[in-house]
């Protein structure tokens, strides 16, 4: 099984049916996997905050999501996390696919993906580096269940040693 | 294109939530915007089923899509005044597509960011709330021409489709009350009232 089979099966055995997400390239199987299979219920937004309000609303009413995004599209979600998903006391999930590092040749992604492990820091959320397909089953299944039994978000930062990053990107790098 | 907005009744958006509030006889969900949108919701009388936001503005029509999707078989009104969905314009084209036929759209729009100093917002200049909401694909986007006009949208049934946004052209009278500032107590309460809290016991 590839890393995107693993975490779409860990989501499943967590009744987490809802996927929102912003395409990205690295996440491109995941979300191809999530709308070909009809146990998930499929939304593409159209900005991260977005998506984190309907994965709240969700919650509130009985379905569990998950959004799905880039770094950059993660350091638009400051005010939706502070404002919303903490002192609400939301368990919303999310999956951050990384650039910016590991082979990056836009400086504005390796710049802003600077910003994305202290905001969730500052926030005290909870946050995983997913590296490896042998390590991450237990990581991701064990905290989407401390996720919902604490009322807390968590977000799991797929890293390109697990996803192999994205190939356009590394296509640019100047030698 | 001629701006719809300047040709409909001025409104009071507290007596038209209290004629919201006093219409809803299937538990529906409500979701009140940041500001005075909650405010008058709040101030019409709590209920079980109402979510204040106390911050996160924008994404009062979201939360209410969130609801939408959980529990399709309830009704959900999202109320957002006309800044807040300037900021998140975007999730109307969402929900247009995802056609969610539970979901209800109102948009306050006084032309101005009442609470931050009666600035001028662009509903408030060139641009028509209904017109975009189309625009997005929402088919039926409609002004409130009048009280009355209000009720008969209000009570629009699933069966006629959806999503629905109503655009009410309102004053710039501020919210007179103002919601009990506890975000994990009214999410609580909210989710107790959508049948979906794990208290159990708790909740009696």
């Amino acid at each position: 099984m590839t890393w995107s089979d693993i975490l779409l099966g860990i989501l499943k055995d967590n009744d987490v049916r809802l996927v929102t997400y912003v395409p990205d390239n690295v996440l491109t199987p995941l979300i191809k996997g999530a709308t070909a299979d009809n146990y998930f219920m499929s939304v593409g937004a159209t900005r991260e905050d977005e998506a984190i309000g309907a994965v709240t609303g969700a919650y509130m009413a009985g379905l569990r999501g998950v959004v799905m995004m880039q770094t950059s599209g993660f350091a638009l979600l400051a005010n939706a996390l502070a404002s919303l998903v903490m002192p609400y006391q939301i368990p919303a999930v999310m999956v951050i696919s990384e650039r910016g590092t590991l082979g990056e040749f836009n400086i504005g992604q390796s710049l802003v993906a600077r910003t994305m492990r202290p905001t969730l820091d500052a926030l005290g959320i909870v946050h995983h580096t997913l590296t490896d397909e042998a390590t991450m089953p237990f990581i991701v299944d064990n905290s989407i269940k401390q996720a919902f039994s604490t009322q807390a978000p968590v977000a799991f930062i797929l890293s390109p040693l697990l996803t192999g990053g994205n190939p356009a990107a590394r296509a640019n790098l100047r030698r | 294109m001629t701006n719809e907005r300047a040709s409909v009744k001025t409104l009071s958006r507290a007596a038209l939530t209290k004629r919201l509030v006093q219409s809803l006889k299937h538990d529906e969900a409500v979701i009140g915007g940041i500001g005075n949108a909650n405010f008058d919701l709040f101030g019409a009388g709590h209920r079980p089923q109402n979510f204040y936001m106390l911050g996160s503005m924008g994404l009062a029509c979201p939360i209410a899509l969130g609801v939408a999707l959980a529990q399709p078989e309830r009704g959900v009104i999202a109320l957002e005044g006309d800044g807040s969905i300037l900021m998140g314009l975007g999730c109307l084209a969402t929900i247009a597509n995802l056609k969610p036929r539970n979901l209800t759209i109102v948009i306050w729009d006084n032309g101005i960011y009442q609470i931050t100093g009666k600035q001028m917002a662009a509903t408030g200049g060139a641009t028509d709330i209904v017109a975009v909401a189309r625009g997005a694909g929402i088919a039926a986007g409609e002004w409130v021409r009048d009280e009355a006009h209000f009720d008969k949208l209000i009570a629009r049934r699933f069966e006629d489709g959806g999503p629905v946004l109503l655009a009410a052209k309102i004053d710039d009278e501020p919210g007179k009350v103002q919601t009990v500032r506890d975000p994990s107590l009214i999410r609580n309460r909210f989710m107790k009232g959508l049948g979906t809290s794990r208290g159990g016991v708790l909740d009696v």
